[in-house]
């Protein structure tokens, strides 16, 4: 017993580390076609006319759709409060009439192998009369902007969250500190391209599909919609997925094109992406900019925030509705007290890939532009900013804290936990004072080092409910399947922990199998850092309910009292009997309650239950970045020479993977702070389509990340008291890094654009010099 | 018509004849024609090195090598390194340490740092944070990895690797 919070090794690995994952464009089948995009290379044009002909003349080239040949409505959104004033806004699945991004969608080949399918896209000749782009949100926002939309504004939304008055806050305050700050346009970039592959059984009537991840069971509704059948006749396989940071497994254009041309052909078809169309094709993420104001009383108590965003969606909304801007507005006020709160995002169209969301969508974002702000006032007022954001922190008797505003339709209440309290400990256990100092003396030696602090509020385990379902086999196997999906976070392995206490065996006697719409009919999925959360919470139902029926079986078969029965080793055992214990195998009650042997009073079988777990708010786990930086004064480049996260969530049920979620996520973090931009040319062409422009880190850009898990306020949400560990590593890096580099530069207020590249420190480190000429 | 070509390649230890178009990447013969699919590609443009493979012992980027360029010549896969049931003493360093997540680049980094361990069996900290710099990995912020390849040379595993060279030599 007690697997739920130790080191168990993880389920995964073996086969990962064989080469034997099962990824998506690891299935072929024979007669497979392969699916090519033809993308537009420009970023608005109207579309006045596509000649396939030649494609279709090229020796195994079977198709070639266009708008014209399909009749598909446009990709739903899965997420938004309100998703019918965003219908104008949808993107179709090929462009109609118009292209609103490089990149987008324009026509469909289909060949015999890949090679063949991009030589016909090659061929496809398409005609485009070129419109002026609109680059950012703010100009977008503007008057004369082009519209994006006929008869539509640019402003898709104005999307708000306030409480108290900040107006009259703003007007009685001793001190006003306000600026501007912008986040860079940024991509996951999980290292597994998109993939899927779909094959149409004549015989079963179903589509079966490989590469669905993330959300599978809300995906095959829609593409079952789009493809007129049931959603029983389209079966979302169980996939190994490379990565997902919350921008693969959405439904996509493509993914609605393979299936629709596997039906319509009756030959497998395949789309595998390669790294350039990635990057102009997924979700973009970030792309804000913020005017952000914060109120102070003499003492430097926070009085008030207000906060006015321009969020920059790319062309259309996909399935996330407005999940990013809604969720930058509400989490906002972070961790922290104040009297009055107003934020408002202006939600734009440009002429850029749509956005979605990215790993901490809105906090990465919301955290930066709150602790730039609370750095700048902790300059202008003289106080420490540690000192300054431990006093403003909401402390321990002040939770749970309604804050009378809404995120993803539930209300924001925030739970247990001890902000300054952690904030304490990440000072004391990094060594932060010690850090202080040292940055202290460096700079006196004339090196620009620098520490930077931040502090975050997360959420996580978002309802409404996640489904599981345990069964156990006759032979004594145990598979738990479950409504999420495997995206390299370790759920196998977490879900077979779980569910190993609860019936008393060994983690890996537990087959784990998620998001296999054929083996479980309804689920939620793996985002907004809920599996654990949420679909743990169902296994931990399911295999309770399993355990409980074990045991009214094993009575009637040993004669015993099912109070006196527990299960240990595989086996339910007769506790009180000591050394003539009797006792029979999960396997036997299995056989037992299939074959029903004659006489015996047995509960109905099968071995094993389906339970739902029902939740109407999210939990909130909460943390401390901390970083030490060095800036080379000649090149403008960025060393991060310290790194610590200081998280609570509650329940560690594997401490492992959780400090890989953190250490993994604060790289992906920082590099987001120094060196990921995905930038656009004055036209709207993409400037970084290939990762020799978008840098990702590398071991030789990673510092060493210090974690520090504590569970010291379980949530009372869930029967595990978890919170959720995806995002947390990387919801404050940016804030951190920013912080750093301007206590190195000693021009604390400086830093408000991510990221952070060579070019834009030189130009911090020019100004600096001029504010102080000679100082460092 | 297209252009194919007959070749002859060794795959860990495998001799294989196949025709293949000239502009068919490695990568795509080792996954697609010759099914050897732990070999991934995650940018065929050689910068995040998931498809790295040894040909004659030397680490290779996979999409950066046409399946041609093989021909005659021996390639070690991640499928030689052990399998689920029996990890290799490098593998089985990279599960102990949570070297990896999503295990997309996994092989990648396990047939480049078995070259590595080959040549260099007793690395200094700074060497292997070098070689592990040459690929990308998106989950782990490579502290996992860079564990693991420590314990993995600690343990000797250089040295046990080494022999495994000798299976695919003389293609």
């Amino acid at each position: 017993m007690g697997y739920v919070g130790s080191r168990v090794r993880r389920l995964e690995d073996p086969r990962l580390l064989a080469g034997a994952g099962g990824f998506a464009d690891d299935e072929d089948r024979p007669g497979q076609l392969w699916l090519r995009v033809v993308r537009s290379p420009v970023a608005h044009a109207e579309l006045r006319g596509i000649d396939a002909a030649a494609a279709l003349a090229l020796h195994g080239v079977r198709a070639v759709l266009t708008a014209a040949d399909i009749d598909l409505p446009p990709i739903p959104v899965r997420v938004s409060p309100d998703p019918g004033a965003l219908l104008p806004y949808l993107q179709p699945v090929l462009a109609q009439g118009r292209v609103r991004y490089v990149g987008e969608p324009v026509a469909a080949v289909v060949a015999d192998d890949p090679y063949l399918a991009e030589d016909g896209a090659d061929l496809v000749a398409v005609d485009y009369a070129e419109l002026a782009p609109v680059r950012d949100a703010r100009a977008a926002c503007g008057p004369g902007a082009a519209p994006l939309f006929e008869s539509q504004p640019n402003e898709v939304a104005v999307v708000t969250a306030s409480f108290g008055d900040a107006a009259a806050t703003f007007q009685n305050a001793a001190h006003v500190v306000e600026l501007d700050v912008a986040i860079g346009r940024q991509t996951a970039v999980p290292i597994e391209p998109r993939s899927l592959l779909a094959v149409w059984d004549e015989a079963g009537q179903v589509l079966e599909v490989w590469g669905a991840t993330k959300v599978p069971h809300f995906n095959r509704r829609v593409l079952a919609g789009f493809l007129g059948v049931p959603p029983a006749q389209v079966r979302m396989h169980r996939c190994d997925a490379g990565g997902g940071f919350g921008v693969r497994g959405e439904l996509y254009p493509e993914d609605v094109l393979v299936a629709y041309l596997a039906r319509l052909l009756g030959r497998p078809v395949k789309w595998t992406e390669d790294r350039a169309e990635h990057l102009v094709a997924v979700n973009h993420s970030r792309d804000q900019v913020h005017r952000i104001a914060g109120a102070f009383d003499a003492d430097g108590r926070l009085l008030a925030i207000r906060d006015e965003i321009w969020h920059d969606n790319g062309a259309y909304i996909r399935t996330h509705g407005l999940t990013v801007p809604e969720l930058t507005v509400s989490m906002l006020p972070g961790p922290y007290r104040m009297l009055g709160f107003a934020a408002t995002a202006h939600v734009a169209v440009t002429n850029k890939t749509p956005c979605g969301t990215y790993r901490a969508p809105g906090r990465y974002e919301g955290t930066f532009a709150r602790e730039r702000m609370l750095d700048a006032a902790a300059a202008k007022l003289g106080i420490d900013p540690v000192e300054l954001r431990r006093r403003n922190l909401l402390g321990p008797a002040e939770l749970p804290c309604d804050r009378s505003i809404r995120a993803l339709g539930t209300d924001v209440v925030l739970d247990e936990g001890d902000y300054p309290g952690l904030l304490d400990r990440a000072v004391a256990e990094s060594g932060y004072e010690t850090w202080v100092r040292e940055a202290g003396a460096h700079r006196h030696a004339g090196r620009l080092v620098g520490n930077g602090a931040a502090v975050f509020l997360e959420k996580s385990g978002l309802g409404p409910y996640e489904v599981a379902e345990v069964r156990v086999e006759e032979s004594g196997g145990i598979q738990v399947m479950v409504g999420g999906a495997s995206l390299g976070q370790g759920i196998e392995t977490v879900f077979a922990q779980i569910a190993a206490d609860v019936l008393g065996v060994c983690p890996d006697e537990v087959r784990v199998v998620a998001g296999d719409t054929g083996l479980l009919g309804d689920g939620v999925g793996s985002w907004a850092s809920r599996s654990t959360v949420v679909g743990g919470s169902a296994v931990r139902r399911a295999a309770e309910a399993t355990a409980t029926l074990a045991r009214e079986a094993a009575a009637v078969l040993l004669g015993a009292d099912p109070a006196d029965l527990c299960l240990a080793g595989g086996r339910v055992r007769s506790a009180a009997d000591g050394r003539s214990a009797r006792s029979v195998s999960l396997g036997e009650i299995a056989a037992a309650l299939a074959g029903r042997p004659a006489g015996l009073d047995l509960p109905p079988g099968p071995l094993g239950a389906r339970r739902e777990f029902t939740v109407d708010h999210m939990t909130y786990p909460y943390g401390v970045h901390l970083a030490q930086v060095e800036i080379d004064p000649g090149t403008g480049g960025v060393t991060v020479l310290r790194y610590f996260v200081a998280y609570e969530v509650g329940r560690a049920i594997n401490p492992a993977t959780v400090e890989g979620q953190l250490v993994g996520g604060a790289l992906q973090g920082i590099g987001g702070a120094l060196f990921e931009e995905l930038a656009y040319s004055p036209e709207g062409q993409p400037l970084s389509a290939s990762l020799i422009d978008y840098l990702l880190p590398s071991a030789g850009e990673a510092p060493e990340v210090a974690t520090l898990v504590t569970e010291d306020h379980p949530s009372t949400s869930n029967p595990l008291g978890a919170k959720g560990a995806g995002e947390g590593g990387i919801a404050a890096a940016g804030a951190a890094i920013a912080s750093a580099v301007g206590d190195a530069l000693g021009a604390p207020r400086a830093p408000v654009r991510l990221p952070l590249t060579p070019e834009r420190v030189c130009e911090l480190i020019a100004a600096s010099a001029e504010v102080c000429p000679g100082g460092g | 018509m297209t252009d194919v070509h007959a070749i002859r390649v060794t795959v860990n230890g495998t001799e294989h004849e196949l025709a293949v178009e000239s502009r068919r990447t490695l990568a795509d013969v080792l996954r697609h024609d010759l099914a050897y699919p732990g070999t991934h590609i995650g940018c065929e443009h050689g910068i995040c090195g998931a498809c790295t493979v040894l040909v004659d012992g030397l680490p290779a980027r996979s999409c950066l090598m046409f399946g041609v360029q093989a021909d005659g010549r021996s390639v070690e896969t991640v499928e030689s390194l052990g399998t689920p049931d029996e990890l290799g003493p490098l593998q089985q360093a990279f599960t102990d340490q949570h070297g990896l997540q999503c295990g997309f680049c996994t092989p990648g980094f396990l047939m480049l740092i078995t070259a590595f361990l080959r040549e260099t069996p007793s690395p200094t900290d700074e060497e292997i944070r070098e070689v592990i710099a040459s690929n990308l990995c998106r989950c782990t912020g490579y502290q996992g990895i860079l564990r693991a390849v420590r314990a993995a040379a600690d343990m000797g595993a250089g040295a046990g690797a080494g022999a495994g060279a000798d299976v695919g030599a003389g293609g």
